[in-house]
């Protein structure tokens, strides 16, 4: 081992990477073992994404590499020299956010929030599978298909299926997706409160 | 008034949450942080022999390492509820240590920690500890640990039971009335162990200062005030006044982050140790095999019907694990909150069950979602539904025939139930018509016997629960054994310039507390919600709480902030009185001011707010500051009750279930929040489905785990589960002051029995009356040979 490297700093064995994150270039010198989950997270302060499993079993550590969807988890940083990765720090432009982003809010697509940086990359990146014509496990004619795929929705489960959401807000999740994808914006079913259940909310 | 109350407001949580900003414990690094990795038992029982740490200690930045011999060994973790035995026995609560030291008591227990300068290198080191076991026979199933000769988990006592429990009438009376009755209905199955899976994993950063003495422990909990409490009194010995828990944003919880477990006393002791903050952050093999698991009962079940179907009694014995240690709350899982549970929604008049609650080599179990709970709604809509069948009676028909009729609480009294309780409110019958009526309930008979004739399997399964939350009058829970108070404190600080801080005990982990809380401070204050912020999970901030667990939020927390405001108004009256120079019974507060009736002359709440914190012109005797705590113990339970309906297709040739409709008919009380309301069921739903046709921690004979992964242990995903149906009826509680009870239990209590009906009604005409969950493909083909 290279006595130099070990006082130095804490890395056993030393590599050097350079990519693009979020727009901006960046050279990362990394324990070799690291996983581009954890230079993200610990190397580049960018927590948005998560951890739930390190496996590449559960989604919550997806990105956008390249412009499809990368389990970050099971991705050596070392393997990405060149890559250009986008993070959900970098989907909002300024002040606005991404199409999907909004879509999440209006149709309530989250509860804690954990999964949730997960589930709008994958969800923003099907969006380019779909455009590209990209086939899934339930596509039902795998040779004759055509790009601007309109994806049904047992299509947008099966393609999202790979981000578990503890919380259960797969409805929402899927709604949210359907309306930026095929404009259907069909709103959720909250029903407003009646004034009689005001009303007796306030009785004592 | 009135502006917010029952709308679905946007939460505010959103934006932080999707731009990737939350801030769960794992997202803080402290300056000088170490961190942390555990050598975990590869056995579920063995005595550790030695434990050699020389080669560990010259690793690369290893900073410390402590095992059992060290002095945090000596300490345990308490429990928090006490069941004794029914013959006054008093219960057996072995120590639970933070690291073990001469004995290994299930898969995954820590050994050692191990502490570094990076987490690579803390693992690296973790590899280098040398721990030689001599492996014992271990027993992981609740009632095989009961049978004669059976591996004993704590040898200080001759048999595996933490304590044998019962509830109801009389045990001989029940078996008379089951002698006698027209048909008795018989189930055994096993309510198969969970694991809760918050996707966020355990995490913890503890931290010394020693120029004040005192301690941060960052924490994944929903519990802070709880945690330091034990942790200061019976684990640490620290002064609790020197002890701070943060727990802000916390990815989901479902139960498992109500405990205190070793590792959060364990680093805090650490970090005083090295005088360096220390983290540690579970991963998902740690989570699956260290945090507290769910259900584990194995039941036998016998109910009574006369011959119109009404039930006359229900006789229950069943074992329930308790794993290798007693978790915070886990005595109070299968008995307090699930024996009072058996009454169900239906008039019988007789029942008892029996608990015998053993230790395994197994991890602690405790409560999941609805803790006890879905374990009561799955028996008793499984084995009413089976009478049904082997009756030849219609399922609704014969709900219809045993529910108590509809009271309010306030005209007719509370339902007085055979198992302790009182019910408050409840409207049962209108829960199922209306689910009825969504499914199309006839319509959906025709289609399925016409499904038949073409080979294909249809089922629709009814499930009419009952649970009981607001937990709890802590009067009631500490004559059960609690060693809590279950009340809580809700603090409104008005600062000078009118906005206003609300400071609660209760947690959020995802349920949009911040957004609601505000929503009916804004309303009752009638001021803009831009002006209010709910502030939780910080001991430091808030004054005390007993967090969040039991769907008590809203119903105990939020009845605590009701109860400050009212205060604030009504010393804010005396206030805006003076400077109206009129009597304060002739002013009205609305919109936000004091009127003076029938005239023009007002003074708004910043006005007022303002003159409490510089109180130049201010009445007589009156203190300055307008700022009120108050605590909030409720006077009974609640009691959200529902009618979940399942419609499934099996495949004829592999026994794969599709779910194809699921409608939830769920009452909770008045509604604050419709769309959040809609969130928690749709998730407790998709928790109960799981449970149903996939999850299952399943433990070999050694005690090794086999489904330790996402691989092995199949979580529900988007494409398991249909748009969720669903609906409301509305019946106020009775007793707390925003008429709400309570809705995060609620899907995951009510759907399980639902699928596992459907199913059963789908192959019922070849013979099938019950089959074991998960319904596993092979499982339901296997049922459909038979
Ligand atoms: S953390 Fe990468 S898939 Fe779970
Ligand atoms: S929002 Fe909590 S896990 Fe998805």
């Amino acid at each position: 081992m290279n006595e130099k490297i070990k006082k130095n700093s804490f890395l056993t064995n030393q590599i050097q990477v350079s990519l693009k994150i979020n727009a901006k270039n960046r050279s990362l010198t990394l324990d070799s073992r690291t996983s581009l989950l954890d230079a993200l997270r610990e190397h580049l302060e960018l927590n948005g994404t998560k951890k739930g499993c390190d496996h590449g079993q559960c989604g919550a550590c997806t990105v956008i590499m390249n412009g499809k969807r990368q389990l970050s988890c099971l991705t050596l940083a070392a393997t990405c020299e060149g890559a250009n990765v986008l993070t959900i720090e970098g989907l909002a432009k300024k002040d606005k956010m991404h199409p999907m982003q909004g879509a999440f809010v209006k149709h309530d697509g989250f509860q804690c929030g954990y999964c949730t940086p997960g589930q709008i990359c994958s969800a923003v990146a099907l969006l380019q599978e779909a455009k590209d014509g990209d086939a899934s496990y339930v596509t039902a004619d795998v040779r004759n298909i055509s790009k601007e795929l309109k994806l049904s929705e047992e299509e947008i489960r099966e393609r999202l299926s790979g981000n578990i959401c503890r919380c259960g807000a797969y409805n929402n999740i899927v709604q949210a997706f359907k309306e930026v994808h095929s404009a259907d914006d069909e709103m959720p079913t909250w029903k407003f409160a009646t004034k009689m259940q005001m009303k007796s909310a306030k009785r004592k | 008034m009135g502006e917010f109350i029952g709308k679905s407001v946007k939460r505010r949580e959103d934006a932080r949450f999707l731009k990737g900003m939350g801030k769960y414990t794992d997202d803080i690094k402290l300056p000088k942080m170490t961190h942390s990795a555990f050598v975990r038992s590869p056995y579920a029982h063995a005595k550790i022999e030695n434990v050699d740490i020389s080669e560990a200690e010259k690793a690369d930045g290893v900073v410390a390492i402590f095992t059992g011999k060290d002095a945090c060994g000596e300490y345990g973790v308490p429990c928090g509820w006490q069941v004794d035995f029914k013959n006054g026995e008093t219960m057996r609560e072995p120590k639970h240590p933070l690291l073990a030291k001469d004995k290994i008591r299930h898969l995954g227990e820590a050994v050692t920690i191990v502490i570094a300068e990076t987490l690579e290198q803390a693992r690296d080191a973790a590899e280098l500890v040398e721990v030689d076991y001599e492996e014992l026979p271990a027993v992981t199933d609740p009632k095989k640990a009961m049978e004669e000769g059976a591996p004993l988990v704590h040898d200080d006592w001759d048999s595996n039971a933490a304590f044998d429990w019962c509830i109801g009438n009389d045990r001989a009376e029940v078996e008379a009335a089951l002698e006698k009755a027209h048909h008795v209905t018989e189930m055994e199955y096993r309510n198969q162990r969970l694991a809760p899976n918050a996707m966020e994993p355990r995490s913890y950063i503890a931290d010394y200062d020693v120029n004040g003495d005192k301690y941060t422990l960052y924490t994944s909990t929903q519990n802070p005030h709880l945690i330091r409490l034990l942790m200061c009194a019976f684990v640490l010995g620290l002064p609790e006044h020197k002890v701070r828990i943060v727990s802000k944003d916390v990815g989901g919880g479902f139960g498992s982050k109500i405990y205190h477990y070793t590792e959060e006393a364990l680093l805090t002791w650490a970090a005083k140790e090295i005088g360096r903050p220390v983290k540690w952050t579970s991963d998902r093999s740690e989570a699956f095999l260290t945090d507290a698991h769910g259900r584990d009962h194995v039941v036998k079940s016998r109910m009574g019907f006369d011959k119109d179907g009404k039930i006359v009694a229900h006789l229950t014995d069943e074992y329930c694990g308790m794993g290798a240690y007693l978790s915070t709350f886990a005595p109070a899982v299968p008995t307090y909150l699930h024996g009072t549970l058996f009454q169900g929604v239906y008039t019988t008049p007789l029942i008892h069950l029996n608990v015998i609650a053993p230790f395994t080599h197994t991890v602690p179990v405790d409560a999941y979602r609805g803790a006890g709970r879905p374990e009561a709604t799955y028996l008793l809509e499984r084995i009413i539904s089976k009478g049904a069948q082997e009756m030849g009676m219609d399922a609704a028909e014969i709900r219809y025939k045993n529910f108590i009729p509809p009271f309010d609480g306030v005209e007719e009294a509370g339902y007085q139930t055979q198992v302790a309780l009182q019910y408050d409110s409840g409207n049962y019958e209108a829960a199922l018509k209306k689910g009825l009526e969504r499914l199309g309930y006839d319509d959906f008979r025709k289609e399925q016997s016409e499904a038949r004739k073409n080979g294909r399997l249809l089922g629709v399964g009814i499930s009419t629960y009952i649970e009981g939350c607001g937990i709890a009058p802590s009067a009631v829970v500490g004559a059960l054994g609690a060693r809590a108070g279950l009340y809580e404190v809700g603090q409104v600080r008005v600062q000078p310039t009118g906005k206003v801080s609300v400071f609660t005990g209760a947690h959020s982990h995802g349920q949009g507390h911040e957004t609601v809380f505000a929503q009916f401070v804004a309303d009752k204050l009638g001021i803009d919600m831009a002006d209010v912020e709910i502030e939780h999970g910080d001991t430091d901030q808030v004054a005390f709480g007993m967090g969040t667990y039991g769907s008590r939020s809203l119903a105990v927390g939020g009845s605590a902030i009701i109860k400050s405001i009212d205060k604030i108004l009504e010393k804010g009256a005396k206030i805006a009185a003076h400077k109206l120079e009129a009597a304060e019974d002739d002013l009205e507060y609305a919109s936000g001011k004091w009127t003076v009736k029938g005239t023009d002359k007002s003074v708004s709440f910043g006005d007022v707010a303002l003159t409490a914190y510089v109180p130049h012109n201010y009445p007589e005797g009156l203190e300055p500051g307008l700022d009120f705590s108050s605590f909030y113990d409720p006077s009974n339970f609640t009691y959200p009750f529902g009618t979940h309906i399942a419609v499934v297709e099996v495949d004829a040739d592999t026994g794969a279930v599709e779910l194809q409709r699921f409608i939830a008919v769920d009452d909770v009380g008045n509604i604050m929040n419709p769309m959040i309301v809609e969130g928690q069921i749709h998730g407790g739903v998709a928790q109960g489905v799981g449970q149903a046709l996939l999850e299952e921690v399943a433990y070999d004979e050694a005690g090794q785990m086999i489904t330790g992964s996402y691989m092995d242990y199949a979580m529900p995903r988007a494409d398991d589960l249909p748009m969720i149906e669903t609906e409301n009826t509305v019946t106020p509680c009775p007793h707390n002051p925003l008429g709400v009870k309570g809705a995060g239990e609620a899907g995951a209590i009510g759907s399980t029995p639902a699928v596992v009906n459907a199913v059963v009604d789908a192959l019922a005409h070849l013979g099938v009356t019950d089959i074991q969950m998960p319904l596993k493909p092979q499982t339901v083909w296997k049922a459909m040979q038979n």
